[in-house]
């Protein structure tokens, strides 16, 4: 943000009163100035400074909400261009391209693949965001009707696009109340896109392809007219024109603090041509540079779940390790003979380990510890993986009731825990593991 | 408000790395920007994209890629052919997993006939891999660098216990070696330090930053390799200026969501599409944090990646 934390305590009440949470006023001020929290913490901050300190800590993406209810997506305030450097802070919305043209029966089918499109990962619901409904049939009245049919049969975020304001009109006198981002201003319609963005006080998309010169004025005079939630299409459908303009919109925006281009961005994958898994591939390339919306000519599950994957990736908090739950999980088919494997909850950790045991096709059970997201030998030196959590672990998933034998299979590289496990667990007997899961298949299979 | 196309300013550039023998040369690397940013200066437009070839029949090789490859696994010779005739691969990337002491345990000897009888057979550059088990590597890797001197190929993988070795016959028959370490761009450049240490010319050096599938680590991957080339453009770190390989078929094609069938895993589609795009998202993602070298298994995943990779290379 643009403030330091002196400049930004300037403007707080210098009370040090604690209602923030914070011992002292310059300790909460150094939190907002690092925005770990937002300046609403502080109920005594007068209306003047507050109306300074928004301003300029406005974050240099405009944050714009799309949709309604427990369906609202939240999409830019971005302030960084690596994730090494700062977490992501919003994943790309997906949205799927309807046409209004369609039969009927294909719009609803289109439409119950998004209300299907829910898949689960390390405890996260992934899904297909928004609706992008496309004006192909020209005619405002049919326009209207399926956005009414699409609204009424998803509670998904809606996209309305097309360059004519009275199709825009039509389908918006359907769906206001769902917030729809509507698609989009041009040179050539924007007074009109705009007044209705104003009126209806829904989000609107400019799109210009005659460079990021060209869109940044249009942008500029669409902000101007009053419409303060803006998303950017430049016109890239290839691979490369995304990048080129993705970044430059995101360097321009993040660390030139240009305002013109400071607004989410949105990308149309399968206008680049190509089949339904190059479409994928382009969308990957918006997931990892820059794209806030996404908008998709084809959903199919294959397409879906490595997108999805790629997604949570990239937005992962690199500071937070990812993390699975506490659990005794069953790996295949195991019965109360099969072999029993312990190992620690950094995700990472456990896909691995777990894949390593489907691999071996021994049915196994794998217990996996609460180690805060670190992995074994992290976990162990921290002592978040020790003697007396297992032997917890072990009683608290009621591992003796589930399973006949009393052996534990635990990670090689913490061998050094084998007898202390037996002290704390009486009638256990410990086994140790190989060091790399590359090894566990073999280890699995000469076992048994 | 006039807009000012943002341009950063690099200091270093990437290595450019020569590879093959006779009218086969490949070039690695030799980009002055952040992949791809051709708007900035001067980046690459062509990546070389190569296909694994193991000397013996991995045995457990999912559905999909059984499909393609056939009885071809049988024979490293015929396989490798079909790599590069059929699947227009640039580079085969062959892997001696039959010498590892659980897959079979063969000699450096049995290894170098496969070597040698591949050579003969293919025109493109090799990668000649050993079955990474750091001790048995380097035992192989003498008999094998020489069985292949002077044909420009990359060895490797060279790591911290055994960089000596496979420095000083990478050096003695003209070899360009890949340097791996563990996840972590401080030992990576701990390793290109040894190595350079050790008299190895660092212009012959390719870093493996270790490749991870998505799902299963790839932001790791993908920071690391991103911080790599930063360092090595914007702050001119000599250590960290080497090309970067991407091996991602070896890791990518060992998870379910890329194995399973659709009668496994109804909600994950068709298996075959599902991994393809798992290995080209996941080539794709260390492209854009800086990678020059893919080594795949599947060839639908190399021709997805060198279509997307055309495209990258003409953004304007």
């Amino acid at each position: 943000m643009g403030l330091t934390g002196i400049q930004i305590f300037k403007y707080l009440p210098k009370t040090n009163c604690g209602d923030c949470k914070f011992p002292t006023c310059l300790a909460f001020a150094m939190r907002l100035a690092a925005a770990q929290v937002r300046l609403d913490a502080c109920p005594h901050v007068s209306e003047e400074s507050k109306k300074i300190l928004t301003e300029v800590s406005a974050p240099p993406i405009r944050l714009i909400k799309l949709g309604a209810g427990d369906r609202t997506i939240e999409i830019g305030d971005e302030t960084v261009l690596f994730r090494h450097e700062k977490k992501f802070n919003h994943p790309s919305a997906l949205a799927l391209a309807i046409a209004d043209n369609l039969s009927d029966q294909e719009i609803e089918s289109k439409v119950q693949e998004v209300n299907n499109s829910v898949m689960e990962r390390v405890g996260q619901q992934l899904r297909v965001d928004l609706i992008c409904l496309q004006d192909k049939s020209g005619d405002a009245g049919r326009f209207a009707q399926v956005a009414k049919k699409v609204a009424g049969s998803s509670t998904a975020g809606l996209i309305l696009h097309s360059l004519k304001p009275e199709i825009i009109k039509a389908g918006l006198t359907e769906t206001v109340t769902r917030n729809p981002l509507i698609y989009a201003a041009t040179e050539e319609n924007q007074s009109q896109m705009a007044a209705l963005a104003k009126e209806y006080r829904v989000p609107l998309a400019v799109f210009s392809d005659k460079g990021l010169e060209a869109l940044s004025s249009l942008a500029e005079k669409v902000a101007a007219a009053g419409v303060e939630d803006l998303v950017l299409d430049s016109g890239a459908r290839s691979s490369g024109r995304m990048l080129s303009d993705l970044t430059q919109i995101r360097r321009a925006a993040a660390k030139k603090k240009f305002k013109p281009l400071g607004y989410p961005t949105i990308v149309f994958p399968g206008e680049g041509g190509g089949d339904a898994l190059m479409e994928a591939a382009r969308a990957g390339i918006g997931i990892m540079k820059y794209a806030s919306l996404i908008v998709l000519n084809s959903i199919g599950k294959e397409s879906l779940l490595p997108l999805y994957t790629l997604r949570q990736n990239i937005f992962t908090d690199p500071q937070q390790p990812m993390q699975v739950g506490e659990n005794l999980y069953k790996v295949g088919e195991p019965t109360e003979t099969s072999p029993l494997l312990i190992t620690t909850n950094f995700s990472l950790t456990y896909f691995i380990v777990l894949g390593e045991i489907e691999n071996s096709k021994v049915p196994s059970w794998l217990l996996v510890a609460d180690s805060e997201g670190l992995s074994v030998l992290t976990a162990w030196a921290a002592d978040k993986f020790n003697a007396p959590k297992i032997a917890k672990l072990v009683k608290k998933q009621n591992v003796e009731d589930r399973i006949k034998h009393r052996n534990l299979i635990i990670p090689g590289y913490v061998s050094v825990l084998s007898g202390e496990i037996e002290e704390e667990l009486p009638g256990w007997k410990v086994l140790v593991g190989p060091r790399e899961a590359a090894n566990i298949p073999k280890y699995l299979r000469d076992m048994a | 408000m006039a807009f000012t196309v943002p341009k950063e300013v690099y200091n270093g550039k990437i290595n450019q790395v020569e590879v093959g023998r006779d009218q086969h040369k490949l070039i690695l690397g030799g980009e002055e920007v952040l992949p791809f940013l051709s708007f900035e200066g001067k980046a690459v437009s062509t990546v070389p994209l190569a296909l694994e070839v193991h000397d013996v029949n991995p045995g457990d090789w999912a559905p999909s890629l059984t499909a393609v490859y056939g009885s071809a696994m049988n024979d490293p010779v015929q396989w490798a052919r079909m790599c590069q005739d059929e699947f227009k691969a640039d580079m085969i990337c062959l892997r001696l997993s039959g010498t590892h002491p659980d897959n079979g345990d063969r000699s450096a000897e049995e290894a170098g006939k496969v070597v040698q009888a591949v050579l003969a057979a293919v025109k493109v550059p090799l990668i000649i891999l050993g079955s990474n088990h750091a001790e048995k590597d380097a035992a192989v890797i003498k008999h094998v660098a020489e069985v292949a001197a002077n044909t420009g190929s990359i060895i490797g993988k060279a790591q911290e216990k055994n960089y000596k070795t496979f420095a000083a016959v990478a050096t003695a028959y003209g070899h360009k070696l890949v340097a791996l370490s563990d996840l972590d761009i401080n030992l990576s450049k701990q390793l290109n330090i040894l190595l350079t240490q050790s008299g190895f010319d660092g212009k012959n050096i390719i870093i493996d930053a270790m490749s991870s599938t998505l799902g299963y680590g790839l932001e790791y991957t993908y920071s690391v390799m991103e911080r790599i080339r930063l360092s090595a453009l914007q702050q001119n770190d000599a250590m960290m200026q080497m090309p970067m390989i991407c091996d991602v078929g070896e890791v990518t094609w060992k998870i379910k969501e890329a194995k399973a069938s659709e009668e496994d895993q109804p909600a994950w589609g068709p298996a075959k599409p599902r991994g393809v795009l798992w290995e080209t998202l996941t080539a794709l993602s260390f492209l854009m944090a800086g990678g020059n070298l893919v080594v795949f298994r599947h060839p639908e995943a190399l021709g997805m990646v060198r279509k997307t990779v055309a495209e990258l290379a003409t953004a304007a």
